[in-house]
């Protein structure tokens, strides 16, 4: 290799002689990312221009959500102040829909750390423009999440008996309840997934401090903990990022498994089943990668983020969501089977009204959301790298797994071996109001974020970059990575 | 003084239960139960600590009814117990009994859905006690407020009045005569409360009786509440 060759940056293109070969480049660049490299200042204003710039689209955006919020927080005012019964629940379904939504945004939460750390520990490469995106999504979902057990208490103002703290009455509170099990997982996950986020963010908050004025750059200057690019700093970040995937993913699968254990724990007939940790498991990543894809999507098509989100991103993503719908399947077909073949009474009643009675509806749409939609359109590479069509698919999943998880909830709990005591949830306005809006809190939380952060992690983008490249064998380019020593 | 433990217990016999509700009238009295309106009714929100359950058999005019009289059946291990996060639903080894202690409750209602017999009540609202029923309230149970849980205590109350008398009377509080609100008004004598460790009591004797059964044995809750087997009753008899 000559000295010039060596002097070339990466992002200079490489001088190619040979037509055919120059074609093969073309088309390998136009694919992949990571062999794609521009100019740094230039990648780095595609993900700058959009953060610095509000639009009218932004603001109308920020004003509707930030109306859901509102009604949000005066629905849940209201019904502190006049009690639960403003809601549908009634004496058997005394859990509904907020417990459906903790457990739906606690399963959404799931995909971004997933994406994120154990696509990193698998050194899978497609994973590293959209893991910031993903794990933006599962630190806002949990927050959310961890919202609703308190609006779901009965005296919300008295939550933090739940939290140990030394206190007058000298009680603990009780950890012999999968209640606080299932508190602490969370708040476990929450802290770990923010903590894992920031961390990987530093070197791009040191970016913009660098490429900033005025109050941004002040902000920038105090998030960026002083990151400087030092190679020492980027070996210790490289550690900690390394021990932190690994750190993350059992707690990530011991999330779930907790929030089902809230459900297999007790002696409701439907819940006592062993197959409820992992099955929750499975569900809830088929949940997140879902609402991840969502979010990418919708980020890309606003804040044009074309150059980093590719047909290959979303091609690999679609494929983990069709790999997610079967691994569902096939958890949710065990579960089923057997409590059918167990034939106790009170399960039989819930095969009955969920194949033939007023559930069924709900069920057949949850099925057709869940496994037919995903098995019959993902299979498709076209429909895999259509952003629209994979939206599509990815919301009807969302649908599905809501609907899921309110079979299990509300629906689930109104039998038990008593029939003088069954009875059937409705929703009313207030969980109804709060259950939509909470979408929106959500969203709010990421549009507001989008501002202030990049969703695309720029340095692994830029990382990946410097470690792939092409190698010529005969008449071919191959591409190629470098293994970092 | 020492304390010896209790096993309160209450026996009911279903041959001699005709459904005639005193026992659901008097523990609202004694126990300043909420009266729910009767829109909440309808939403299955009503709150009675004893409750009688109907099961109808057969076609008309050919019916059967049996009734079943439901309330806290104090079980020795309660699965409402371990799951509540702040010690609000707690047992009692002294009285060998479960109690709900309304003031540490915040409302998660895990208790409730754990309990297989469904005898937890939630507040959905606070209750109200029209005049003059708020008149009469019970000065020596506490009045509920939304958010909570409660439940039938067997009436803890007159449990520690009758062993307060019989501490003051010198007499021995084993024998001391104690009768829940229930109890003490159901016209048939089909409930009988008394405590299971005093050998010559009557629950002690009904207890031995073959047609013994408790509900829901099968999940091992092990209920204090036993109920005696009841024959056919026909509602056209």
């Amino acid at each position: 290799m000559s000295t010039s060759e060596l002097d070339r940056p990466i992002w200079a293109p490489e001088d190619i002689k040979d037509e055919e070969l120059a074609r093969q480049e073309k088309h390998l660049r136009e694919k992949h990312l990571l062999l794609d490299p521009r100019f740094p200042p230039e990648a780095n204003r595609y993900m700058l221009d959009p953060m610095y710039r509000t639009t009218r689209e932004f603001w109308i955006l920020f004003v509707i959500l930030g109306g859901m919020v509102m009604i949000f927080m005066t629905t849940w005012g209201i019904q502190m102040y006049w009690g639960l019964g403003l809601t549908g629940l009634n004496r058997p379904v005394m859990w509904a829909l907020y417990i459906v939504n903790l457990v739906y945004f606690i399963g959404v939460g799931h995909a971004g750390t997933f994406i994120s750390a154990a696509l990193r520990a698998l050194k899978i490469e497609w994973r590293r423009p959209i893991s910031r995106a993903a794990e933006l999504v599962t630190v806002f979902a949990l927050m959310v999440a961890a919202l609703f057990p308190l609006v779901h208490l009965g005296r919300s103002w008295k939550f933090y008996w739940l939290v140990p703290y030394p206190n007058a009455r000298q009680l603990w509170p009780s950890f012999h309840s999968p209640l606080m099990w299932d508190m602490m997982a969370i708040f476990t996950y929450l802290s770990g997934s923010i903590l894992f986020a920031y961390l990987g963010m530093l070197p791009d908050l040191a970016m913009i401090r660098d490429h900033s004025e005025g109050w941004r750059h002040r902000l920038y200057a105090i998030l960026s903990l002083g990151w400087r690019g030092t190679e020492k700093e980027w070996s210790n970040q490289e550690t900690a990022l390394n021990i932190f995937s690994y750190v993350i993913i059992p707690v990530m699968f011991s999330v779930h498994t907790v929030v089902s254990w809230d459900f297999a724990m007790s002696l409701q007939p439907g819940w006592h089943s062993s197959i409820f940790g992992p099955y929750f498991v499975a569900g809830a990543l088929f949940s997140g990668v879902g609402a991840v894809i969502m979010t990418l999507i919708v980020l890309r098509r606003f804040m044009h983020l074309d150059y980093f989100l590719r047909a290959e991103h979303f091609n690999g993503m679609g494929m983990f969501l069709l790999l997610l719908s079967l691994t569902w399947d096939y958890f949710y077909f065990n579960d089923y089977i057997v409590s059918w073949y167990g034939n106790e009474p009170v399960e039989k009643v819930f095969s009955h009204i969920l194949t033939s009675g007023w559930a069924a509806p709900l069920w057949f749409l949850m099925l057709f959301c869940n496994a037919i939609l995903p098995a019959l359109t993902l299979w498709s590479r076209k429909v895999r790298t259509t952003p629209s069509a994979l939206f599509l698919v990815a919301f009807f999943v969302q649908i599905g797994m809501y609907l899921e998880r309110y079979l299990i909830v509300p629906f689930t709990l109104g039998f038990n071996e008593f029939p003088y005591s069954w009875g059937v949830y409705i929703p009313q306005v207030p969980e109804s109001l709060i259950t939509v809006c909470s979408f929106g809190l959500v969203a709010f939380m990421y549009v507001v974020i989008t501002r202030l952060i990049p969703v695309v992690p720029l340095w692994e983008v830029y990382e990946g970059q410097v470690l792939h490249g092409l190698k010529r064998m005969g008449r071919a380019l191959i591409k190629t990575k470098a293994e970092p020593d | 003084m020492e304390y010896p433990n209790r096993k309160w217990t209450m026996v009911v016999d279903l041959d001699k239960c005709n459904g005639c509700s005193a026992c659901v009238v008097a523990c609202h009295a004694e126990n300043n139960v909420p009266i729910v309106t009767e829109k909440q009714v309808g939403r299955g929100r009503s709150i009675h600590w004893i409750r009688i359950e109907r099961y109808w058999e057969g076609k008309y005019p050919n019916i059967r009814v049996r009734f079943l009289p439901i309330l806290c059946q104090q079980c020795k291990s309660a699965p409402c117990e371990p799951v509540c996060p702040v010690y609000a639903s707690v047992h009692s080894d002294r009285e060998n009994m479960n109690l709900q202690i309304y003031n540490r409750c915040v409302g998660t209602r895990f208790c409730q859905h754990n309990d297989p017999y469904k005898v937890r009540f939630f507040n959905f609202f606070d209750p109200v006690f029209e005049e003059p029923l708020n008149q009469q309230l019970n000065p020596d149970v506490t009045v509920r407020t939304a958010g909570i849980i409660e439940k039938c205590t067997f009436c803890l109350q007159r449990i520690r009045r009758a062993e307060e008398q019989a501490l003051v009377e010198g007499s021995s509080f084993l024998q001391a005569k104690v009768l829940p609100a229930c109890v003490q008004t159901c016209p048939t004598g089909a409930l009988v409360f008394g405590d299971l460790n005093v050998s010559d009591s009557e629950v002690a004797r009904l207890c031995g009786s073959p047609r013994r059964f408790r509900l829901l044995e099968h999940l091992g809750t092990e209920p204090n509440v036993y109920y005696l087997k009841g024959g056919e009753t026909n509602v056209n008899e």
